[in-house]
């Protein structure tokens, strides 16, 4: 494999992951208001079909794209409705909108198997793209991609960097101090939900009609994609950009397992598709093995300067939720 | 209005708001919603042999549910299920090629194999318990990723080390000999030895959360843990019995599915009903009396929405639709009486 393949992989990779990163960052914003939205996963698959079927339908990829959005703001109120609004358990409404959300998707997709439909184009940046190496992989691809790149810094900026973003942060960690401070905690919760939800809804189009253009039903390989973009929502410590690296680093795996298939001509190519969760595993498992008591324990008994070092790698991986991530908050 | 009679409508409200999104479902699809379900009532009890096939689909969902109910219980949510029943059918396989040409007699090797179904499936439980209890990975992360870690260790045992001679392919390992399957009623499909570990299963599970000391503080761990820990109560040790426990019974809905139904191991051996049972535990909102007939109901849209594509030319998956809907309705149903009925409260105490 030449050095120009691998940037051309690699731009591929880029290209590849802006669906999980519109989901990572979609699920952190809402997580981070406070409420657990699980169904995306179904809620990808949906959106992937029912945006494919409108744009083959009324030959539009723009009504095709509002359709996908719209179907993952609806599943994510629906969530916030139920857990705000009716005080169901956000785990039991979410999990059980994911199975549901799948298999209409596979009922409703069934008449638009294999069909043939439109297909978002590359859009070169003209003279950024002909910079050598950059170019290629941050200025040859089409405008999703740009706006998978656009959306990390904005996430990241609103988060962190806003007044809004502040409250954000507040309503997820003490809404009864932001409460009393004057935020409409449950309002604020559903706007975050919705939009959250749209850029869940946002990688169904991005994936039928652009990175796996096409709807092949249970084939189409999307399933398990909205679970991994759960777990690089945790990963990432609920900071977009960190689970965006998270997503980046899921795409370059499923490239290498592509690209290192002919060399291992005895696993089947479903053995290294999985590869993916069992890392999910071991990463969510170090990210979060510095909260256990039993390590405390351990490094207890290691020498200071070990003792130490540890601490410090623990720490670093470490990542804590939103004191609030789950819990209802009653406005009174 | 009685207690009662109001339980009646909340259950009635719920089944109809389900089949009224499910009908538009189906309209939005270009069918008739009457159609639809004639075919899955007249596909899985328009005849004897329907029946059977349903109570065949009934066994592991059973099981699966029963497992899932200890663990719920608990407070856990065990999405490892899915490979728990995996992991059943590949340990009952392995231990079915192991001895399938020893001197041994076949009843032995048998229950020896549904044995070992019944520990895989516990082992691989007790792993998404450890990473749960002693690695702070959420069980229901750790479960899934297990499961898919699961579905690919069979692959890779269908396609390679235990693939067919000549050539492995998606229909599964070489059959075993017919005197190592379960025995079924005539011919039907359905093992009435299967039928009964299923209904034991669930019976057990009945009297351990309802009836015994063990149920009543794995309950308590499940409602609050740092109460039940403060209490004395050693809560990781109920935590990894729980899982163990619920492992054990998807363990043995794996074994079913290869010692009684499919004979070999096959890609999709959990069929889906690990989900399927989580379905119904929270459509029973976990109270272990209605697991029975729920699961019998849910075997029965599955396999009567069979029918669909062949009759209708319709996706089978409406029966997860169908399933889906019944669960959010009763959960949004119930959700807006319980506010109503607050509001009542409240309004009727400022009138005192």
């Amino acid at each position: 494999m030449s050095s120009h393949d691998i940037i051309i992989g690699l731009a591929g990779v880029l290209f590849a992951a802006a669906p999980v990163v519109f989901a990572t960052v979609g699920e952190t914003l809402t997580e981070r208001a406070g409420i657990i939205n699980l169904s995306v996963n179904g809620t990808i698959l949906l959106a992937a079909m029912a945006s494919f079927a409108v744009a083959v339908s009324m030959h539009s990829i723009w009504l095709g794209f509002a359709m996908g959005v719209l179907v993952g703001a609806a599943v994510a109120l629906l969530v916030a409705f139920s857990s705000i609004s009716l005080k169901q358990s956000q785990v039991a409404v979410g999990f059980v909108l994911t199975l549901m959300t799948r298999d209409l998707a596979y009922f409703l997709g069934n008449p638009y198997m294999g069909l043939q439909g439109p297909r978002v184009q590359s859009l070169p940046i003209p003279g950024l793209s002909k910079i050598p190496v950059i170019g290629v992989l941050f200025f040859n691809q089409d405008p999703l991609t740009y706006l998978s790149f656009i959306l990390i810094g904005v996430a990241w900026w609103w988060v962190f960097h806003t007044r809004p973003g502040l409250t954000l942060q507040a309503i997820g960690e003490r809404p009864e101090a932001a409460y009393a401070r004057g935020a409409p905690v449950n309002k604020l919760r559903y706007i975050y939900a919705a939009v959250g939800g749209a850029l869940v809804g946002l990688a169904g189009p991005t994936y039928s009609l652009s990175v796996k253009a096409g709807w092949k039903g249970t084939i189409s390989g999307l399933d398990g994609i909205g679970w991994i973009a759960l777990a690089l929502t945790i990963f990432g410590g609920w900071d977009p950009v960190r689970g965006a690296i998270g997503a980046y680093f899921f795409a370059l795996l499923q490239w290498l397992g592509l690209v290192l298939q002919p060399y291992l001509p005895n696993v089947p190519s479903q053995v290294l598709q999985v590869a993916p969760f069992p890392l999910m595993i071991l990463t969510l498992l170090l990210v979060n093995i510095g909260n256990a008591e039993w390590v405390d324990r351990t490094l207890a008994g290691l020498p200071p300067d070990a003792r130490r070092t540890i601490r410090k790698i623990l720490r670093w991986m470490q990542v804590v939720p939103p004191a609030s991530l789950g819990v209802p908050f009653e406005e009174e | 209005m009685t207690a009662r009679l109001n339980q009646m409508l909340y259950v009635l409200v719920a089944v109809l708001v389900a089949l009224l999104f499910t009908s538009l479902v189906l309209v939005l699809a270009g069918a008739s919603p009457v159609a639809a379900y004639w075919y899955i009532l007249k596909g899985s009890l328009g005849s004897w042999t329907k029946i059977t096939d349903v109570m065949v689909a009934w066994v592991p969902l059973l099981l699966a549910t029963a497992g899932l109910l200890v663990t719920f219980a608990a407070g856990l949510w065990n999405i490892g299920i899915e490979g728990q029943i995996v992991l059943g059918g590949i340990f009952t396989t392995w231990v079915l090629r192991l001895l399938q040409d020893s001197t041994m007699t076949p009843a032995l090797i048998i229950i020896l194999a549904i044995a070992a179904g019944a520990i895989g499936g516990a082992l691989w439980s007790a792993l998404a318990g450890l990473l749960k209890v002693y690695g702070g990975v959420n069980e229901i992360f750790g479960g899934l990723g297990l499961d898919f870690v699961a579905v690919a260790l069979t692959l890779w045992l269908i396609f390679g080390p235990w693939k067919r001679p000549g050539i492995g392919s998606m229909s599964g390992t070489e059959p075993f000999p017919e005197k190592l399957w379960l025995p079924t009623l005539g011919h039907t499909r359905l093992s009435l030895w299967a039928l009964l570990i299923g209904l034991v299963s669930a019976a057990v599970v009945y009297f351990l959360l309802s009836g015994t000391y063990f149920g009543l503080k794995l309950k308590a761990v499940g409602k609050n843990p740092r109460a039940a820990h403060l209490l004395g109560i050693p809560t990781t040790r109920y935590m990894m019995s729980a899982f163990l426990l619920s492992g054990l019974f998807a363990g043995l809905a794996g074994a079913v599915q290869v010692t009684a139904v499919y004979h070999r191991l096959i890609p999709a051996i959990s069929s889906g009903y690990g989900w399927l049972g989580l379905m119904v535990s929270m459509l029973i909102n976990f109270q272990p009396l209605w697991a029975a007939p729920v699961t019998f109901f849910f075997a029965l849209l599955n396999i009567g929405s069979i029918q669909l594509p062949i009759m209708l030319k319709l996706d089978s998956s409406l029966s997860g639709v169908l399933q889906g809907a019944l669960v959010l309705s009763f959960l949004l149903v119930g959700g807006a009486r319980q506010r109503h009925l607050a509001r009542r409260q409240v309004e009727e105490a400022s009138h005192e």
